[in-house]
């Protein structure tokens, strides 16, 4: 083919010169393109940012209600962080339930993410901490009581140690937080794993693996790579749902700041002081996962 | 260098297939097959797409599990236990028409990681058998590179090497140039020939009617889900008995 039809090489005079006369009317079109493409709304979030800054270097008033706010910073970090890990942990055994063809696990799973996503998140966060929990409670210190009828006192004493005073609603934000997200992390993982062709479990069982050693060497590697943005986008959503767990008294950013409300009636200052401590959590989180987003596109 | 269970005159029966049929759902893939395999013997399976051929061959490792019908491998008798089936794969290699290769581990990874946690070997020798193996398939230079990096040919190779680098005692080629550019298809069937010579048990599907002739010591024809005809190369290209094989071999072969 190749001698049939030469190709102009980049020396090419001939070729040079078509460039460039072709080149001449697309620059100004290139800008106009630049223009457009270029991140306006990004600028404005920074300006946002900065004006807030000052605003609350400047004015006694805002750097009252930040500082106010900051106190509640490490338990919105912390809840986020926390429920996120356990997130993780539930949607990737929820997701391989959902992939599983044992019927009973599969429909374990399925049952609990349709459970989840079919009720609002406000709900399920009052539900989960304050019928969940203590029905869990209830049953554990009756299991504990079966043991202690059953003549094990030890692990009797320890089961029924525990009761619904003790679980803390930072606790029970947590389990709330966690119980939600991992339903929504499990979708991401069943997609991550289905993305994955049919072809390299083959070749795994083929060579002797059993399906675990399959999943967990083959498939999962390549899966969790291909959802890592959407797991990182999901983190960004936890970080902003933790702002229910306020509702339970949790004296995370969102409570401290509606504390500090209604304290001063200084509304303006609390809500826009409390919405930029937000918007420059989730913007950032989100400019990380586009950072590794184009990484891993890079990689391939 | 022959095999050396190759070397007596008796031979075993290594693969015995009787009355397997394989449905999906509606659709009859297979009917009936019956098939014995000699030990160190390569059989071809040719036939017309849809003709049950890939399934077949994926009942015998029970990559695909057959609807009805005994399948025994070096005189066990395959069930559906997971523990039995993962002992049995471990003996049997399989290369796919698209290599798949894993994407995510380098090419000595690939071949080292099936020895490593399925046979247990330390990562020394796990090593110098995949380096062995890469040798033999002649890509040695490439075990540090991705399979992205590689050439179809290459990576057929690669898959090769992975395969029998668990020391298998059958080897199951599903179509392997298929997917494959046509000035690769040479690299990859000298390969197999040299395999074939070395007294390898194999099991092809193929349309390379030139590596048939070649290294087949039975070639199977197989259409609608049941074998046709089964006889040496000479006898099936030259003598065909039934009026579909003729069929198919004036398609394939122009003539």
């Amino acid at each position: 083919m190749a001698d049939k039809v030469p190709l102009p090489q980049t020396g090419d005079p001939a070729l040079s010169l078509t460039l460039e006369g072709i080149s001449l009317k697309p620059e100004k079109d290139q800008l106009g393109k630049r223009l457009s493409e270029f991140p306006w709304w990004f600028v404005a979030i920074i300006l946002i940012a900065v004006g807030t800054a000052y605003i609350i270097v400047s004015n006694t008033n805002y750097r009252e209600a930040f500082i106010f706010i900051t106190a509640g910073l490490s338990i919105t970090i912390i809840t986020s962080l926390i429920a996120y890990v356990f997130a993780l942990m539930l949607g990737l055994l929820t997701g391989l339930g959902r992939i599983s063809r044992n019927v009973v696990l599969n429909n374990l799973a399925t049952l609990y993410v349709e459970l989840i996503r079919g009720i609002p998140m406000l709900v399920l966060i009052f539900f989960i901490a304050l019928v969940g929990v203590p029905v869990v409670v209830d049953s554990i210190n009756a299991i504990g009581r079966w043991f202690e009828q059953a003549g094990i006192p030890l692990v009797g004493t320890l089961l029924t140690s525990v009761n619904n005073q003790a679980v803390s609603m930072n606790v029970r934000a947590i389990v709330a937080l966690s119980v939600t997200y991992g339903a929504f992390l499990a979708e991401i993982f069943r997609a991550g794993i289905q993305s994955i062709g049919r072809g390299q479990m083959e070749a795994a069982r083929s060579l002797g693996m059993s399906y675990g050693q399959a999943m967990r060497c083959i498939i999962l590697p390549q899966a969790i790579r291909n959802v890592l943005p959407a797991l990182g986008n999901d983190f960004v959503a936890m970080v902003k749902d933790s702002s229910l767990v306020s509702l339970l008294a949790v004296r995370d950013i969102s409570q401290v700041a509606r504390l500090y409300a209604g304290r001063s009636f200084r509304f303006r200052e609390a809500y826009i002081t409390l919405s930029v401590m937000y918007l420059t959590m989730t913007v950032s989180l989100s400019l990380l996962v586009r950072v590794l987003e184009r990484r891993l596109r890079h990689d391939r | 260098m022959r095999n050396d269970q190759c070397t007596g005159e008796e031979r075993d029966n290594i693969i015995v297939v009787k009355n397997l049929h394989k449905h999906f759902g509606e659709v009859k893939a297979l009917n009936g097959v019956n098939l014995t395999v000699e030990r160190c013997k390569v059989v071809t399976i040719i036939g017309p797409s849809g003709s049950g051929k890939s399934t077949l061959l994926r009942c015998i490792n029970y990559l695909e599990t057959p609807t009805y019908g005994e399948v025994w491998i070096d005189g066990e008798l395959l069930t559906r236990t997971q523990k039995q089936l993962n002992a049995v794969r471990t003996e049997i290699g399989m290369v796919f028409q698209l290599f798949n290769l894993f994407p995510h581990l380098t090419v000595l990874e690939n071949v080292t990681l099936a020895q490593r946690i399925v046979r247990k070997r330390p990562l020394e020798e796990a090593r110098s058998t995949a380096m062995e193996q890469l040798q033999r398939v002649g890509i040695p230079e490439k075990a540090g590179a991705f399979p992205a990096q590689l050439s179809g040919g290459q990576q057929q190779r690669v898959a090769i090497a992975r395969a029998l680098a668990m020391n298998p005692k059958i080897m199951l080629f599903d179509e392997p140039t298929s997917a494959l550019d046509p000035e690769m298809i040479k690299e990859v069937l000298d390969v197999m020939l040299d395999l074939a010579k070395e007294g390898m048990t194999m099991v092809v599907v193929t349309h390379e009617m030139g590596f048939a002739r070649a290294a087949a010591d039975e070639i199977i024809f197989m259409d609608d889900g049941l074998i046709v005809e089964q006889t040496t190369p000479y006898d099936l290209f030259n003598n065909p008995q039934q009026e579909r094989t003729k069929l198919f071999l004036s398609q394939i072969l122009h003539k």
